[in-house]
């Protein structure tokens, strides 16, 4: 029945209302016949609206001073100069345009920090299909300008009251909507989560990161990194960056988690102050998806935490969970200070301003062993960071960031 | 044949669904109390999940009252036990609960010991044990395909216990057979597409979906989007072996709580309102049983009629 296999090891499978398994069954069909066999020109089409519309392929850039800094070669992958801003387009242009290939007529989503929510909206108004994202209310108080973004380009933008608001809740309406108009509607979901194939297929959308990153790599410097390094939430900008590296068993691999403000779980309040799946989750049912998972211990999942809403979730890809078992993938984590000394870092040192997302992948390298980093590193700049101004000017005033820039300027004498 | 094979036997059936702990737990006993005596057939007890994905607002609300009034599976089993009702019960919940049960303990350790593996202790097992133990007669688990479903499966035919599947208007050919083989007790039949919650008609997919189950002999209960004795009739007539109804009868308990907190905020004396409150719902909801079953009976007539 399955194009690949719908498993992870135990990882991944399909845990879906039946009213869902057979679009599922057809999404699978599907996703083999235009995405791995090129039906129809689908691949084809994809690569050039990449390269057209979305600006590929993306640079990979010596970071010269953060090289010094670590004594490595350290290169960023760019995806931040993606149309849109993050490395969502890839995944986002993918499924819509697989969408029209399957004739449906319209787009659900949904979006954490709104970068998925922007890039869907992107693509599909690019495509001419008609878009609904939803959204946790919280996040869209979080991440107005993206919440603008999506209007501007004609989706409409449901807010999700249930729960705490964030990226769970809103993924969970989204499957609601779906399963009420699954005859007319597909669901690109914005990261490596879900029921199968959505873990292998976003992670195929994605790969072109890994892609591009190895050949580019080749090309400037000859051969291969000694590390690749990505922040992880669901995990979609980490298993592009890694895909295309998993069989070279030199190349390692860290996924960096948002720490938040602790790594532990409160029974209690049913809150992990942090979305370090990875690294401290447990294997469960969330989503459509076996994989590692923030939960009580009677299987409730709890409120994930984070500084960065797009890495705010209580999952992650059954995939990755799958490699971190397997010793290929190390999790480490970053708290909500770290990550914001990393972005106030990068935009100091590269003059990069970084999604609050990257930044945890670009605040690890502080943390880091010269044996961890290697000789050469591969940093993916999933996105950037103009979405995140306003919560970082709110959040650096709030905490001790000892690089953080003083935004006295706003409260000169000027009457 | 099981006990749920059995409550189809004599005449269509009448299947109520609630969360228990929603107000609170001793409320909702009570509640459940009240649709045995207006006449159901089996009863579905809905075990919160903090992600309950196929449910509409009506039950999603439900599913936050009975968390936040600390609803967890051992307090459901427990409180399951002392209930002394007729009609046979069904869990209705969400496979992460019953994955987790009772294996909290061996994956603590496996925790500790690898850094957090996959928990070898998890698994249906200990849930289904504790099920049968407490006297449930099946479940029906809304996230689990048939394709996921086999640990499960294996668990209950270990116990004794039914497993339940949802059969989905978009449900046909060779998935519909692998459904039906692996279901057992009755069969839940999805009146339309979408989430739970309450309609003012009966769609219209439930006649063709019906027909597609007709060489099966087991029952056919139908649910999704039914709310009034008329509306029971015609899915009966139009050859349902039962009827499942949930949200309206939510609907019933949302507005006695938010009533009864109404009377509290309002700073008349507590006790006595709130529990005028629990026996005014339980009425209430008595009543709209009772409804529920004569609609069905009446369908019952009229399909016999109609073949005879």
């Amino acid at each position: 029945m399955s194009s690949d296999t719908s498993k992870f090891g135990e990882y991944g499978g399909q845990y879906v209302p039946e009213a869902l398994m057979p679009a599922i069954e057809e999404l699978d069909d599907a996703y083999r016949r235009y995405v791995l066999e090129n039906e129809d020109g689908f691949v084809d089409e994809f690569r050039e609206r990449l390269r057209d519309f979305g600006g590929r392929p993306t640079p990979l850039q010596r970071a010269d001073r953060l090289s010094e800094r670590y004594d490595t070669d350290l290169f960023l992958k760019r995806e931040d100069l993606l149309h849109g801003g993050a490395h969502k387009l890839n995944n986002a242009l993918g499924q819509v345009l697989l969408a029209k290939y399957m004739g449906k007529e319209r787009i659900v989503a949904e979006t954490g920090a709104g970068q998925h929510g922007t890039a869907t909206a992107m693509a599909a108004a690019h495509l001419d299909v008609p878009c609904e994202i939803y959204m946790g209310e919280r996040d869209i108080n979080r991440q107005r300008p993206n919440v603008f973004r999506m209007r501007l380009n004609g989706a409409a933008v449901n807010p999700v009251t249930t729960g705490r608001g964030t990226l769970k809740e809103a993924i969970s309406e989204t499957m609601r909507d779906w399963a009420t108009t699954v005859e007319t509607t597909h669901y690109v979901i914005g990261s490596v989560v879900g029921p199968h194939p959505f873990p292998t297929m976003v992670r195929e959308f994605q790969s072109v990161i890994s892609e591009e990153a190895r050949r580019q790599f080749d090309d400037q410097v000859g051969g291969l990194p000694d590390s690749v390094v990505a922040c992880a939430g669901g995990g979609s900008n980490t298993m592009g960056a890694f895909s295309r590296f998993v069989s070279d068993e030199s190349v390692d691999l860290y996924a960096v988690e948002a720490g938040g403000s602790s790594l532990a779980v409160d029974e209690e309040e049913g809150v992990a102050p942090n979305s370090a799946s990875l690294s401290t989750g447990t294997e469960g049912v969330l989503h459509g998806a076996r994989t590692k998972l923030l939960q009580d211990r009677d299987g409730q999942i709890v409120e994930s935490h984070s500084v960065s809403s797009g890495l705010d979730y209580a999952g992650v890809g059954p995939e990755l969970a799958y490699l971190v078992d397997e010793g290929r993938v190390t999790p480490v984590t970053v708290d909500d200070d770290a990550a914001l000394e990393g972005f106030h870092r990068l935009s100091q040192t590269e003059g990069i301003i970084p999604a609050l997302e990257t930044a945890h992948a670009v605040a690890w390298l502080e943390q880091a062993t010269s044996e961890q980093l290697g000789d050469s590193v591969v940093v993916c700049v999933s996105g950037r960071g103009d979405k995140d101004l306003e919560s970082v000017i709110e959040e650096t005033a709030s905490r001790e960031i000892p690089n953080a820039p003083d935004m006295d300027v706003f409260s000169g004498g000027m009457r | 044949m099981s006990r749920l094979d059995e409550a189809f036997a004599d005449g269509p059936a009448f299947v109520p669904y609630l969360a228990l702990g929603d107000p609170d737990l001793e409320s909702s006993l009570e509640y459940v109390r009240a649709l045995d005596r207006g006449g159901a057939d089996v009863i579905e007890l809905g075990l919160p999940f903090s992600e309950p994905i196929a449910e509409g607002p009506t039950i999603q609300s439900a599913v936050v009252r009975s968390l936040s009034g600390g609803m967890t599976p051992t307090k459901f089993f427990d409180a399951v036990e002392t209930l002394d009702v007729d009609a046979p019960l069904v869990c209705m919940t969400y496979y992460n609960l019953v994955y987790q049960f009772g294996g909290s303990e061996a994956r603590s350790a496996s925790e500790d010991a690898s850094g957090g593996t996959a928990s070898e202790g998890a698994g249906p097992r200990p849930f289904v044990e504790r099920a049968a133990e407490v006297g449930i007669e099946g479940f029906v688990v809304p996230d689990l395909p048939a394709e996921e479903a086999g640990p499960l499966r294996e668990a209950c035919d270990e116990f004794g216990l039914d497993l339940i599947f949802i059969v989905a208007p978009t449900t046909r050919g060779e998935r519909l057979e692998r459904i039906m083989e692996r279901t057992s007790g009755y069969v839940y039949v999805q009146a339309r597409l979408g989430v739970t919650g309450a309609k003012a008609d009966v769609s219209d997919q439930t006649g063709a979906s019906l027909d597609r189950l007709d060489r099966w002999d087991l029952p056919k209960a139908v649910g999704f989007g039914i709310s009034s004795g008329e509306q029971a009739r015609e899915v009966v007539a139009a050859g349902a072996d039962g009827v499942i109804v949930g949200s309206a009868l939510v609907d019933i308990v949302a507005e006695g709580t938010s009533a009864a907190s109404q009377t509290a905020s309002g700073d008349v004396a507590e006790g006595h309102e709130n529990g005028d409150s629990t026996e005014a719902v339980a009425d209430r909801l008595e009543t709209l049983a009772r409804e529920l079953k004569r609609g069905a009976l009446a369908g019952a007539e009229r399909a016999q009629s109609e073949r005879t």
